[in-house]
């Protein structure tokens, strides 16, 4: 097990590293850093001088490099626009796109999961049409239309939720539905497919020849063995659900840090920019490095050996 | 006489045998109707438009459709801000999504296809190699890396596809690398290479038409995938520029007006949302008929 | 408390297919008395697990099961309701399965999966059922049973599986077990163990057994009685003298012929085979099952339906309208 985990560990750095560095890559060399720290009102020995000061004018390695040292201690560089620390600037958003990611999983999980249960005890029954249909629509839905939608639906028509800002719980209510309802068809249906799967296995035969409650055999034995892939799942949606919550912060006007990135793109904010794919991608790799840990350790198979 | 177990009684019960048919068969024929129509009116698109969705006419700004009291027949549709006709704008967008989805995915296909075969063929390092490349690109944020790449160079129908074909080939590789190590531990491999056939012989004759199915799943899948994400891209300012009327951009001009003029956003993200529906119907409906076992 | 320990008759199982109902089991009646192995023989697809699962009333959703009459211990469980049967099963009757690689969870500990059937039919503390498995556990010859119970199942091979199915099926005492060809996944050696250890139980807690196999070997080693299965039907059965020594049906004394027996089998002689195949079960039919492969097959075979008789009434039963005189003189022997 320990090996297993060193082995994952260091596949993942290496994961992170290359990320960075393609990131990196795409962003100076598509731009001119020198221009975006500059502004578009700068002259061009002004221009110029700027390149000289930070080093713009050195090859891409060498700059990328210089990056790293400073990332890896904590320094992501000065936001062009904002003129602090990005690692500041970062942190201080990612508490508001932390809370929405968490709500937003968790109501995912508490749509999907439980329907895709009922849906495999009674297949092909209305509860198992329903669940499909459903998930067939939302993974058709366009977000950011769904988000509108709601807007003038709950906000407007029927005043019942704010529209934008980050003050009380009520505003993360259609942030969360919107930013989660997109993961619950993949879960619903893995749900469904492996209760399915589980349930007309031996070991649920012999639970039933033991003369155990149903309930008993639907959630202590086969749930159990069932959820093992759900997990892995879950945890690569809340990571892709960080990309999504660009969308969703922007329209509903939450200060997270996906607002953070559409602005700090909207402004050619290099290093902001590099610094959020950065994070993004951390919480990515980190997410489903322990996804695969709690895998192997629900899975006594993995676990011991 | 096979094993009778629960699986085995649902698949053959005279009913559900039925149901299941009408079912799948519905979802496909709708599919199929849906993006029919759809490629129909991409391609005819000059000649049933009945304005030139460009042209703008201030006089006859945000008229309502034609159900509303005050629409006309003159814009089925209404106009918007700029007084261009909505349907036109809403024909001719269906080329925008089109082009953008087919095109997009025809590269990431290509891309993605090139390196599941590959690693699912070849195996060992290249295996390694394309699997560590997955798992780089699945570590990326899609979305943003799209906007900062979009940004930098500069929107336009060109870029959307090149970036959106060069980001969305993980779930080809996967799918193609797994079909392809299924295929290559057949006997019939082993027997083509024993006999000495050449690798790109074994290639094309018989591993790509065993994983033709598969592909053609995920193709329609990503189509889908592609579509949604230009108009996501548009919607944000980051994708196809004004004047170009893709619909994720129609929507974005709309929702300032659209507690007043709700058909601004409402037509558009209901055509956006009928064609993915009907893609992705159509997707689940080949995998249906070719493998339901994969049905996940 | 009888000593009639199962009691079945006219067990039905039926199969609703696209294509028409499948009759699966048809008019199967057994009895099984305390102390007694019926071993009941088939081929694949014969019915014989379709109708264990019957008795537990653990069919697949789909199938229909008409009885007339079902008693376990000399109690009517007939009209049960799901949880008055989940009261029953692993309690008065049990079952063992085929594949023991796959028949335990593999998220649970053994001790785990062995107590939660303890502490579902009887009052236990947590320590006291776990003390009961330990010593179940090295009654069916498990050592080190202590540390077995913290183990999972994969870490056992397929014979000390068995053991353990068997232990946790014995935990309750029941009245009945049936056994689903146990030793057919398990290597020859292990076979024979496993039999014989049956075999010991059963004296031991003077249960019934049941005991399904495609195996005439196992049969010859364990059984009293056996009733032969062919086609959804039961075609012959007696004790296992009467049937070894003197089978009566076509197909039983083709089943005979087809195993090699020392000192009989003449060196060099080709082993008999049963020319043709198992007839569909779907939709109506009437006459002799066997009849499509029977050397003494005649019009009147497949006239009408065939019943289960026994002429001499010596306890061996046959189904076949040929006089026991008429088989013997038919020379398919």
């Amino acid at each position: 097990m320990l090996y297993y985990t060193l082995k994952r560990l260091g596949l993942a750095g290496l994961v992170a590293l290359t990320v960075s560095f393609i990131s990196f890559g795409l962003l100076y060399i598509s731009s001119d850093p020198a221009i975006a720290m500059a502004g578009e009102t700068a002259s061009d020995a002004d221009i110029e001088a700027i390149r000289q000061l930070y080093g713009f004018d050195r090859p891409i390695l060498v700059q990328y490099f210089d990056w790293l040292q400073r990332a890896i201690s904590g320094d992501l560089g000065k936001s062009y626009y904002f003129r602090t620390d990005v690692s500041v600037l970062i942190a201080e958003r990612l508490s508001t796109t932390m809370t929405l990611g968490v709500s937003a999983i968790t109501f995912a999980i508490v749509l999907s999961v439980p329907l895709g249960v009922a849906a495999a005890i009674r297949p092909n029954s209305v509860i198992d049409r329903i669940a499909l249909f459903l998930s067939v629509m939302g993974q058709a839905l366009p977000s950011f239309w769904f988000a509108l939608m709601l807007i003038v639906f709950l906000s407007v028509s029927l005043r019942v939720l704010p529209t934008s800002g980050s003050d009380t719980w009520q505003h993360f209510i259609m942030p969360t539905i919107v930013l989660g309802y997109y993961a619950a068809p993949a879960i619903m249906r893995l749900t469904r497919t492996g209760m399915l799967e589980v349930l007309s296995t031996d070991y649920i035969r012999t639970a039933r020849a033991k003369g155990l409650r149903p309930r008993v055999v639907l959630f202590k034995h086969a749930l159990r063995n069932a959820v093992i892939p759900v997990v892995s799942l879950t945890a690569v949606q809340f990571g892709f659900m960080l990309g999504g919550s660009i969308v969703v912060e922007t329209i509903f006007a939450l200060h997270g840090a996906g607002f953070l990135a559409w602005e700090s793109i909207t402004r050619n904010d290099l290093p902001t920019v590099q610094g959020l794919i950065l994070v993004f991608s951390l919480f990515y790799i980190v997410l489903t490095f322990f996804a695969d840990l709690l895998n192997a350790w629900l899975d006594p198979r993995i676990r011991i050996n | 006489m096979p094993e009778i177990n629960d699986k085995t009684l649902e698949s053959q019960t005279k009913s559900s045998v039925f149901r299941r048919r009408v079912f799948g068969h519905q979802g496909v024929i709708i599919g199929a109707a849906i993006v029919l129509a759809a490629v129909l009116i991409a391609l005819s698109a000059p000649l049933i438009a009945p304005h030139d969705p460009y042209s703008q006419d201030l006089l006859n700004r945000l008229v309502p459709p034609v159900w509303d009291s005050r629409g006309s027949w003159e814009h089925i549709l209404g106009t918007d801000h700029l007084g261009r006709d909505y349907l036109s704008r809403l024909i001719y967008g269906a080329r925008i999504s089109l082009l953008i989805g087919v095109g997009a995915a025809l590269i990431s296909g290509l891309i993605g296809t090139v390196l599941g075969v590959a690693a699912g063929y070849f195996g060992g390092r290249v295996d390694m190699v394309v699997t560590f490349m997955i798992t780089v690109r699945l570590s990326m944020p899609v979305v943003l890396v799209a906007l900062a790449v979009v940004a930098i160079v500069g929107g336009s129908l060109q870029v959307v596809i090149m970036v959106l074909g060069f980001l969305l080939w993980d779930r080809f590789a996967v799918v193609m690398r797994s079909s392809t190590l299924q295929i290559r531990s057949m006997d019939y491999v082993a027997a083509a290479q024993a006999v000495g056939c050449s690798t790109t012989r074994i290639l094309t004759t018989e591993i790509m038409p065993n994983v033709v199915n598969n592909l053609i799943v995920i193709a329609t899948l990503e189509i889908a995938h592609a579509i949604i994400l230009e108009a996501a891209l548009s919607f944000l300012g980051l994708g196809v520029q004004p004047p170009l009327p893709s619909w994720g951009l129609m929507v974005s001009e709309g929702k300032d007006m659209m507690l007043f003029e709700p058909w601004l956003i409402t037509i558009p993200g209901v055509a956006l949302f009928l064609l993915v529906l009907a893609i992705n119907l159509l997707g689940d409906g080949a995998r249906d008929i070719t493998a339901p076992e994969n049905r996940n | 408390m009888s000593d009639r320990v199962l009691n079945v008759e006219n067990l039905t199982v039926d199969i609703p297919l696209a294509t028409g109902i499948l009759h699966a089991v048809d008019g199967v009646s057994l009895h099984v008395d305390r102390g007694e192995t019926l071993c009941i023989v088939g081929e694949s697809g014969c019915g014989k697990s379709l109708t264990s699962l019957a008795l537990m009333d653990l069919l697949p959703t789909k199938a229909i099961r008409k009885i007339e009459k079902l008693e376990l211990g000399g109690e009517s469980i007939l009209g049960y309701s799901e949880r008055e049967m989940s009261d029953v099963r692993g309690n008065k009757m049990g079952m063992i399965f085929q594949e023991p690689m796959t028949s335990l969870n593999p998220a649970f500990t053994i001790g785990n999966q062995m107590i939660e059937t303890l502490r579902r039919h009887r009052n236990l503390s947590n320590d006291a059922a776990r003390d009961l498995a330990k010593r179940m556990l090295e009654k069916v010859g498990i050592t080190a049973a202590g540390q077995r119970l913290g183990q999972y199942p994969h870490q056992l091979s397929g014979g000390l599986r068995q053991r353990v199915m068997i232990a946790m099926t014995l935990l309750c005492e029941p009245e009945l077990i049936i056994a689903d060809e146990p030793t057919t996944a398990l290597d020859v050696t292990i076979q024979a163990q496993i039999l014989l250890l049956l075999k010991e139980l059963q004296s031991e807690f003077d249960m019934g057994l049941v005991l399904i196999t495609h195996d005439l070997g196992v049969v010859a080693r364990i059984a009293t009685r056996v009733a032969v299965m062919y086609a959804g039907q039961i075609v012959e059965e007696g004790t296992a003298k009467q049937i070894f020594e003197n089978p009566l049906h076509p197909y039983t004394r083709g089943l005979m012929r087809c195993i090699p027996v020392p000192g009989k089998t003449k060196r060099g002689a080709p082993l008999g085979s049963i020319p043709g195949m198992v007839p569909s079960l779907i939709g109506d039919f009437t006459g002799c099952r066997f009849a499509d492969r029977c050397e003494l097959a005649g019009d009147v075979c497949r006239q009408s339906d065939v019943p289960l008789r026994d002429p001499n009434g010596k306890t061996q039963a046959y189904r076949c309208i040929h006089s026991i005189e008429m088989l013997a003189k038919g020379g398919v022997a």
